[in-house]
């Protein structure tokens, strides 16, 4: 156990320190970088957890596609980053106190945080032991029949995304010739020669 | 608990591995290599001219719905991972109920594909 310990700090740590530097570094592109750090160590946490589809989903589509987006973000804002951070001073008090504000809402609303002990003794389904079954299972157990409608909305969620980004982004530019496979194969001799007379020693 | 934590020493250990050759081929130039600079040298190196501007310019939003659609197939292909891992379980109610979810994203699918954003012009 010791050994699962010291993974947990050295996760933890490696975890809040590339958070801070996300907020900390000079350059954007290394914030993105750090983020994606903090997001493997989050994996390696869920993992410390047991709860291995998660890391894994977490490196799959947070590290290999969310920061991917935001690099692509990041590159096509063109901000003058430096410029930005020129009223820093100016704005500080305002930021600090609605960080403040947000600290103390927190620290509210952890405080009188409490599960329903109701809720405790009877679980709509337990979560089984590691031992009998893995992760992935449990959730694959539960979340095609006993979560239909959740699971259905999700795949409404990611059409409404699919067709969004089509709309909001999609532009044509017009008079591009495309290729028109069936058009191409459609075309008979008649249509695409044409015989003419010419007239002996006149030219066309 | 303990051996599915067991499971990924072998992982642990190509990391580790990996992180020492990497650090050593990104050290060992610092250590052993010949280092002379001048402000010529250091200077960005584009095809014998001066660089014009900065390199975060603006590019192309079709970049973006690329992206954006990957993610969505990708998230896709993650909600198949757990389905197939309790598929024998699940019975023909949680076949169906995948069915659904990939004719959703298949409707998706064929309207992008007949809108072309799977084209780039």
């Amino acid at each position: 156990m010791t050994v699962a310990a010291a993974f947990f700090y050295l996760f933890s740590c490696v975890c809040v320190a590339s958070a801070f530097m996300v907020i900390a570094s000079r350059n954007p592109v290394h914030s993105v970088l750090f983020l994606i750090l903090a997001f493997v160590n989050a994996a390696g946490l869920f993992i410390l957890m047991g709860a291995e589809f998660l890391a894994m989903i977490l490196v799959v589509v947070y590290v290999g596609a969310v920061a991917v987006l935001f690099l692509f973000v990041v590159m096509m804002l063109d901000v003058d980053f430096a410029e930005l951070r020129q009223g820093f001073l100016q704005y500080l008090p305002v930021g600090a106190l609605v960080g403040v504000i947000f600290l103390i809402e927190l620290v509210l609303v952890v405080g009188s945080f409490v599960i329903d002990p109701a809720l405790v003794k009877t679980p709509i389904a337990a979560i089984p032991p590691a031992s009998e079954m893995s992760n992935t299972a449990a959730l694959g157990h539960v979340l095609y029949t006993r979560y239909l409608y959740f699971f259905q909305a999700s795949g409404l969620v990611l059409l409404v995304a699919m067709i969004g980004a089509i709309v909001l982004t999609l532009r044509h530019k017009p008079g591009v010739k495309r290729q028109d496979v069936a058009r191409q194969v459609a075309r008979t001799r008649d249509t695409a020669i044409e015989v003419r007379k010419v007239p002996f020693r006149e030219g066309v | 608990m303990q051996s599915l934590l067991a499971d990924y020493l072998p992982l642990v250990i190509f990391i580790g591995v990996s992180l020492v050759i990497g650090l050593a081929l990104l050290v060992s130039p610092f250590i052993v290599a010949y280092s002379r600079p001048d402000a010529e040298k250091l200077s960005a190196y584009e095809c014998g001219f001066n660089a014009f501007d900065d390199a975060r310019m603006k590019f192309d939003v079709r970049f973006y719905l690329v992206a954006i659609l990957f993610i969505i197939f990708d998230l896709e292909v993650a909600f198949l991972f757990p389905w197939a891992v309790a598929f024998g379980d699940l019975g023909w109610f949680g076949f169906w109920s995948m069915m659904l979810f990939l004719g959703v994203l298949t409707v998706g699918f064929i309207y992008e594909w007949r809108k072309g954003a799977l084209e780039w012009d």
